[in-house]
């Protein structure tokens, strides 16, 4: 095992953090203050409560989700991607490295990135509403799951992105849709019965009712159905980048 | 000496079936410069991209110091430097960090000392802080450089190391390059400047259509094809060749003036003495009489039409 690689990523990829940190952490900071103006202020004003929590309250899991997930998988795809566009990506393939070491560097550097801003946004929430965190030690264990989950599947769609559309389009025509409807600023229990159903298709519902359940004790779906699609979906993502370097799919001729 | 990079029967197809390599074996001493000579599209960058783990090969072995570079490619990996033709460079970071994290990828424990040496020898020490958008051309190629001797290799892969650098840069990196091979590092480069290659090899490799035509020591190569052309000036201007000339297969230019005749400088009998007499009895008069040493272009040049003639 080649740590000194993985250090070595994890820390160029770090630095790229703090290098562009205005745009890396201020504006989701920005646009998570927006949706609680919005949302949590504006709107929450006539709901009340949902599942006896105040709506105010409510929606911070889903916040904190919907940022996770894109910041997840836009760090880990730029990560990858960028090597590519540039041409750096030679290294990567000339290096003593395997395909572990190279995924550990870049998700783990994503992950980290997508967890502080998560951080970020749960602080930021306290300044507007009150809640306390039911299952803290599930609460970090839900937040690292899912940050390694999307990261990895960002890392797939920055070696399958030809081009910086492509690497748009799954996250704003997949991801995003997904994610709004997949709970955040609302109960699944609250839509009629049929789209009740539709919803269990969703993979972020049970990403979000699982979280939220750390925070405040009561979910969309049972807890451990949560974790086991999580589980579903990170080893999916593996076997992924398990195929693409063991074929050399749009890295290597 | 012995061999440090062993290829054997090495082929790669690539995905829509052009044949880059056609079956390469060729073993690399320890220490030397080896040239690889060939023009665009020869299968040079294919070659050393497979050695270095960029390409996958279709068939045949590459062994790195005895280590397969499939099989172990770690060991093998970690005694390769490579510099790309192309200008490929993180443009936001500086300097000095491009270089540590090279080193670190190639799995090496930080040593700020080692960079320091290196990016002085390449005159990048000053500008160690500067990010790499800032440099010019020259720069980024020997920052390139440093990245790939960052993590001290021992073999060190040039691929067209020279190409659009100016007189006084190209200068300096054959100097860098004769100091590394001092130092022991083994040196494969790929180019298609012959100036390059003659001036710096010490084997020449040349390859085309993704065959490995021939690999000799220079100076052997200049021996056995180099050939020599006597070239006489003419008073006046001939229709044709005297037939008193006949037996010398001279070739007359085309406005009459010149006669050229081609020899081995090496052979015991150049025919020069003969043919200087024959010039003087057909009653020709001479202006002047000029002897060319023919260049590893010209050696060049006929391998690869015989090799394409061959096909």
């Amino acid at each position: 095992m080649n740590w000194q690689a993985v250090l070595s990523i994890y820390r160029f990829e770090m630095n790229r953090t703090f290098r562009t940190l205005a745009q890396s952490i201020v504006s989701p900071v920005l646009s998570t203050v927006l949706y609680f103006v919005v949302f949590g202020t504006a709107i929450g004003q006539r709901i009340d409560t949902v599942d006896g929590i105040p709506y105010g309250a409510f929606i911070v899991p889903g916040l904190i989700m919907l940022t996770l997930l894109q910041q997840s998988i836009s760090n880990a795809s730029f990560g990858i991607y960028m090597p590519k566009f540039i041409g750096t990506f030679y290294e990567l393939l000339s290096a003593p490295i395997s395909v572990l070491e190279i995924v550990l560097g870049y998700v783990g550097a994503a992950a980290t990135k997508a967890l502080m801003i998560a951080v970020i946004i749960l602080i930021t929430s306290t300044f507007f509403v009150d809640f306390t965190i039911a299952h803290p030690v599930w609460m970090v264990a839900f937040l690292v799951l899912t940050s390694l989950s999307f990261a990895l599947l960002g890392f797939i769609i920055g070696i399958w992105a030809k081009n910086f559309e492509q690497l748009q389009l799954i996250p704003l025509l997949v991801v995003t849709p997904l994610v709004f409807l997949g709970g955040a600023f609302y109960s699944v229990s609250m839509l009629p019965s049929g789209w009740q159903t539709v919803s269990l298709f969703n993979p972020v519902v049970y990403l979000i009712s699982g979280f939220r359940w750390s925070f405040f004790g009561v979910a969309d779906v049972p807890v451990g159905i949560s974790l086991f699609a999580i589980a579903i979906f990170l080893s999916a993502c593996l076997a992924a980048i398990w195929w693409i370097f063991r074929t050399g799919w749009r890295i290597k001729p | 000496m012995s061999a440090i990079i062993s290829v054997r029967d090495l082929e790669k197809t690539y995905e829509g079936g052009f044949e880059a390599l056609k079956g390469v074996s060729l073993e690399i001493e320890e220490g030397e410069i080896l040239a690889l000579l060939g023009p665009n599209g020869a299968g040079k960058t294919t070659l050393i991209s497979t050695i270095c783990g960029l390409v996958s090969p279709s068939s045949g072995t590459v062994s790195v110091g005895g280590h397969d570079i499939v099989q172990d490619f770690r060991a093998a990996r970690a005694m390769i430097g490579l510099v790309p033709q192309e200008i490929t460079i993180e443009p936001f970071e500086t300097v000095l960090n491009t270089v540590r994290f090279s080193r670190g990828l190639f799995g090496k424990p930080r040593d700020d000392g080692h960079l320091e040496r290196v990016l002085r020898a390449l005159s990048l020490w000053e500008k160690r802080d500067s990010r790499n958008q800032q440099l010019s051309g020259g720069m980024k190629r020997r920052v390139l450089i440093a990245k790939a001797l960052s993590h001290e290799p021992r073999v060190l892969f040039l691929d067209e190391p020279t190409a659009g650098v100016d007189v006084t840069l190209r200068r300096e990196m054959w100097d860098l390059v004769r100091q590394l091979r001092a130092d022991g590092v083994t040196i494969i480069l790929t180019t298609h400047y012959i100036e390059e290659a003659e001036e710096m090899a010490d084997r020449i490799g040349v390859i085309d259509h993704g065959r490995l035509l021939l690999v000799e020591e220079k100076a052997k190569l200049l021996h056995q094809l180099g050939r020599k052309e006597l070239v006489l000036e003419l008073g006046e201007p001939l229709d044709t060749v005297p037939n008193a000339l006949g037996d010398f297969a001279l070739q007359l230019s085309d406005d009459g003036l010149r006669l050229t005749y081609e020899f081995d400088a090496h052979a015991e009998r150049t025919g020069m003495t003969r043919l200087l007499g024959a010039v003087a009895g057909a009653g020709l008069s001479l202006k002047d009489l000029t002897t060319r040493q023919s260049s590893l272009e010209d050696v060049f040049l006929k391998l690869v039409d015989k090799g394409r003639n061959a096909q």
